[in-house]
């Protein structure tokens, strides 16, 4: 897809989520929401693929982020979406700027399994913590925006309304953010370190910065997930829920900022479809799922619209 | 179309208008059932109470089950089942909840176990008012935390498990208990089962010490280190919550340690492994079954018919996930029928059957259940306690003691550690 | 001091365990340089297969003391049949990818035998407990444990001395270390590769079907056993190194020792000792305490 096409179409999206959304049945504006969610931390992950690096725990600060606004609403009585995904997100990016000094230092595997035991850590400390009601988690309150608590029948689509705007300025950020002289460094960075080194940029400054980016995307996604579904857990550190966003990402691929949005709606309606169709066996679907795409579309379904494009 | 087909058309068309012809023909009742299809919590939980949701909803459209439950499904209108497994994180819960709820339009959910996703659905029913009722999720805090118009919760919190157990501790060893040591998993239901009866264990023998706490990891399957920690403290009584993996792996590793001689080891769910593992299980070994279920279920038609009938089916006899199963779709539909009598005879709606839920009181399987607190939505139930004992071979329990529904269960409003606290005032 | 006495036999207890399930992970990555998922499946299997056949052996009236051998043997018949399925079948056409697609190749996998398990064996939980009473116990100070503990340690023994020499003393185990070292150069010299990486992933899979074999009369087998494994397997190989078969050994005993004084010390923290343990190794010594050097390719 070229680089000019992409806010384009994102508005195009855009428009069409926000003029359908009234006469969309309330569970697809609910599955839609949370696709948009999940769809902002694998955004991030997409950010640290295009490095070269896979974060097995960027579940990490979607639940700090999660936590963050449900924290807020529990112990300060704030419910605006707004405040709460932003403090989120400035959650998440806090604690990824302290944990990125460690974290940029490593690569591959390392990487990988480095940000996996941070994340299981932050998982056992809340499952402890009784005063936040441990694995059980607690109740988020309901949404507000700007002091309004929409009526019963539009709080799903105001909220989908807000979760696409949020998700709209985030991709184009993103897709500003690949053309500036740090975001083109990733695939770089990915080829041969070393030589970005010669060439005078700090590889380690540009890896902390995208992780910085990362996490905010995350805990974004958190906070949203959090005030959508009403309810957030320890689970959502667990390295399960990381699994999710990596299948995700590599499902996505990293063609464009608009894959992640359309590889997670993808695999919620893989999910439920799973569920409905074979309750004893949703697993078995969902792993045969992974490995078709892993093995027949390397790039991700995203390469799908590309191969069209380009014929 | 000629003129007799046109006759005959509207015919048809009048007779399904007219009121007498259509209650013929009730609409079936779909009802969502939620249950743990995969997973460590299937085997000894989600998959029996499947089947009894199973069992039940075939008994109750053939029209089979013993008074006062002979009417064809619920008041003649047949039921439809949609099973839905209660794998995965609470916000695939909730998403599943909102699909049965709004996609497929169920008319009831009944189910849940994991009391993470009966706290997330809670109100997530409330927001999309349908009627549920939880079965078997323990946490208190339901109730406690919020009033809830959809939700009915139709057997006894975890609360009851732990006051029942030092109850009985304190019977069985007339009042002499020194010291006391748990060992549970370490998440929510663990923490709380162990702090319930850590401070009623205190309230009923003041100065009774605590050896020590283990709180492994939820399926961390390898106990050796904890089993030797608890016979170093060489505590009277151990309480452990453990269930499935877990707790079939601490008594097949803790027996042959001799933790069951040195110290009274009280299982307060220990009904699911009681008949499987028996060999391995000693005489003397309080048992649990999360209340009047399995063993301990008063004698009665009702109970006589589940118990025969459910283990004609699944070659097991039923265990207390498909008590609590079979009392939950029993309630509803006594509920329902009371519903629709007060309705006049026809099909009543959700407000309707809430109001004739509030405050009821109904048989099951397992006794006389009453919906007496969370303001007339969650259930109380006596709980029974004893110790196993083979005769012959077979497992079964001796000891017996009942503890009625008042002694082990708080009162309407106030919250259970409070109560606890404030020994046990009704 | 008869608590770190406990402390200490417990630990060696756990770490021997913990070993088992571990060191068939850290042959497959330091071989074929891939993070194996499937692994907890094999231990998995390896459970259920030694639960279900032991049992219905058991119940014709074999004679309790062969039932270690038919663990063993069981064990063996799970990943014969399944390994190379495995390797040949789906793995060998994917060396080419980055290490970390194969991670979720594996992981892909893990999922599909996750269920395919409970296709099979059912959710029920199986149980042997034969085999753990049958040995007695003994005394130590004022704690008794079963002979049984005393054969896991062995077959943790056994199985790292035999690796060990493996490795160093036989034509194959030296192509095995050729390999580990440079796949490259290796291929280059003649080596059948493609056959090493067969042998090695079904060997480390073997490995951890043992693991789960011998575990089985100590638990009961329920669906959701392979998942805690790997994790705590994957802990274990990165604080030792991967690839390292020694690593693998200390990194056992480590935890396993942690572990142990947590719980008798201070059980409030022994949910994530061990991932503190990892995060900490991982920030100070990132290859793990013993790791293969690897030159710095431009």
């Amino acid at each position: 897809m070229s680089a000019g096409r992409a806010p384009f179409t994102l508005a195009l999206i855009l428009v069409v989520i926000l003029a359908a959304g009234p006469f969309a049945p309330q569970w697809t504006l609910f599955l839609l929401t949370i696709a948009l969610a999940k769809g902002l931390v694998v955004l991030g992950l997409m950010l640290l693929l295009r490095c070269g690096l896979v974060s097995f725990g960027q579940a990490l600060y979607y639940c700090i982020g999660a936590y963050a606004a449900g924290m807020l609403g529990r112990y300060f009585g704030m419910s605006d979406l707004f405040t709460l995904m932003l403090a989120g997100m400035a959650a998440a990016a806090l604690a990824a700027l302290v944990l990125g000094y460690l974290l940029a230092r490593y690569r591959g595997i390392f990487f990988g399994l480095l940000s996996l035991a941070l994340s299981m850590i932050l998982y056992g400390l809340l499952v402890k913590t009784e005063a936040l009601g441990s694995s059980d988690g607690f109740h988020v309150l309901p949404s507000t925006l700007f002091g309004v608590r929409p009526a019963d029948a539009w709080v799903r689509y105001a909220v989908l309304a807000v979760a696409a705007l949020v998700a709209f300025v985030a991709a184009l950020a993103v897709h500003r953010y690949l053309d500036t002289p740090l975001g083109k460094l990733a695939p770089a960075i990915k080829d041969n370190e070393i030589r970005v080194e010669y060439m005078g940029a700090s590889a380690r400054y540009a890896i902390h910065v995208k992780y910085v980016i990362a996490a905010a995307l995350a805990g974004l996604g958190g906070a949203l997930a959090a005030t959508t579904v009403g309810h957030i857990d320890p689970e959502m550190a667990y390295w399960t829920t990381s699994g999710e966003f990596i299948f995700i990402t590599i499902l996505a691929g990293t063609g464009s900022v608009i894959a992640p949005f359309l590889g997670a709606l993808i695999f919620g309606i893989i999910q439920t479809v799973a569920f409905g169709l074979s309750p004893n066996t949703w697993q078995m679907v969902l792993g045969a799922s992974l490995l078709v795409v892993i093995v027949f579309l390397p790039l991700g379904l995203w390469s799908l619209f590309r191969r069209r494009k380009a014929a | 179309m000629n003129v007799v087909r046109k006759a005959v058309a509207a015919a048809a068309v009048a007779a399904a208008l007219v009121p007498g012809f259509a209650a013929a023909q009730e609409a079936p009742l779909k009802i969502g059932v939620v249950s743990f299809l995969s997973g460590a919590a299937a085997g000894p939980f989600g998959v029996p109470a499947r089947n009894a949701a199973e069992i039940m909803v075939e008994m109750l459209n053939a029209g089979k089950v013993p008074a006062p439950y002979a009417a064809k499904g619920f008041g003649g209108a047949a039921l439809q089942m949609q099973l839905v497994d209660e794998a995965g994180p609470a916000t695939t819960q909730v998403t599943e909840f909102r699909n049965l709820a709004q996609r497929d339009s169920v008319d009831m959910v009944i189910g849940y176990i994991s009391s993470g996703n009966c706290l997330a659905i809670a109100p997530v029913a409330e927001e999309l008012k349908k009627l549920t009722v939880f079965f078997d999720c323990g946490t208190p805090r339901i109730f406690e935390e919020k009033n809830y118009k959809y939700v009915f919760r139709t057997a006894s919190t975890a609360t009851m498990d732990s006051v029942g157990a030092a109850l009985y501790v304190m019977d069985l060893k007339k009042g002499k208990v020194g010291s006391i040591a748990g060992v549970n998993q370490n998440y929510a239901w663990g923490q709380d089962s162990w702090s319930d009866f850590e401070a009623s264990m205190k309230k009923l023998a003041p100065g009774v010490k605590v050896a020590t706490s283990q709180m492994p990891k939820l399926f961390a399957g390898q106990f050796n280190a904890e089993i030797s920690t608890i016979l170093g403290a060489k505590a009277d009584v151990v309480h452990s919550s453990f269930w499935d993996g877990d707790l079939e792996a601490f008594i097949l590793q803790a027996g042959p340690r001799g933790l069951f001689k040195r110290s009274t080891v009280v299982l307060t769910t220990g009904e699911t492994a009681m008949y499987k593992l028996a060999e391995h299980i000693p005489d003397g070994v309080v048992i649990g079954a999360r209340g009047p279920y399995g063993p301990y279920a008063p004698d009665s038609e009702l109970n006589r018919w589940f118990s025969t009938t459910f283990a004609d089916r699944y070659n097991v006899p039923p265990n207390y996930a498909a008590y609590q199963m079979a009392q939950a779709i029993l309630g509803t539909k006594a509920a329902w029928e009371k519903a629709q009598a007060a309705n006049g005879g026809k099909r009543p709606d959700t407000d309707q059957v809430i109001a004739a839920f509030e405050r009821l009181s109904f048989e099951s399987p397992g006794g006389r259940i009453e919906m007496a607190i969370g303001a007339g939505h969650q259930a109380i139930t006596e709980t029974v306690y004893g110790v196993s004992r083979k005769v012959k071979g077979k497992m079964t329990v001796a000891n017996v003691k009942r503890y009625p529904a008042t002694a082990v269960n708080p009162p309407d409003g106030v919250k259970a550690a409070d109560w606890i606290a404030g020994g046990f005032k009704q | 001091m008869e608590q770190l006495l406990a402390v200490l036999i417990d630990g060696i207890i756990y770490s021997a365990w913990l070993f088992v399930a571990a060191v068939g992970l850290t042959l497959i990555y330091g071989v074929m340089k891939i993070v194996n998922v499937t692994h907890g499946s094999f231990y998995a299997l390896g459970a259920y297969a030694a639960a279900s056949i032991t049992g219905a052996l058991l119940a014709r009236g074999m004679p309790p003391s062969l039932s270690y051998a038919v663990l063993l043997g069981s064990a063996l018949l799970v990943t014969l049949i399944v390994a190379p399925l495995i390797e040949r079948g789906i793995l060998r056409f994917m060396y080419a990818k980055d290490e970390v697609v194969i991670l979720l190749i594996t992981y892909a996998l893990f999922l599909i035998l996750e269920d395919a398990i409970k296709l099979v064996w059912g959710v029920s939980p199986y149980f042997i407990a034969e085999p753990y009473g049958l040995l007695g116990s003994f005394d130590v100070l004022d704690l008794t444990y079963p002979y049984y503990n005393l054969i896991l340690v062995g077959v943790a023994i056994l199985c790292g001395g035999g690796l060990a020499w493996m490795l160093n003393h036989t034509r194959t185990g030296k192509l095995l270390v050729a390999v580990i070292h440079d796949t490259e150069v290796s291929r280059a010299m003649g080596i059948n590769v493609e056959r090493m990486y067969l042998y090695t992933f079904t060997f480390g899979s073997l490995l951890a079907a043992i693991g789960g074999a011998f575990t089985a009369p100590t638990v009961s087998v329920v669906p959701g056993l392979g998942v805690e494994v790997i994790v705590l397997s994957f802990a274990v190989v990165v604080i030792g190194g991967l690839g390292s078969l020694p690593g693998a050994a200390l990194g056992a005993v480590i935890v396993g020792l942690v572990r142990s004084a947590t719980i008798h010390y201070l059980p409030q923290v022994e949910l994530f000792v061990i991932y503190l343990v990892m995060a900490m190794v991982l920030a100070f010594r990132p290859r793990g305490l013993f790791s293969i050097a690897e030159a710095r390719k431009i």
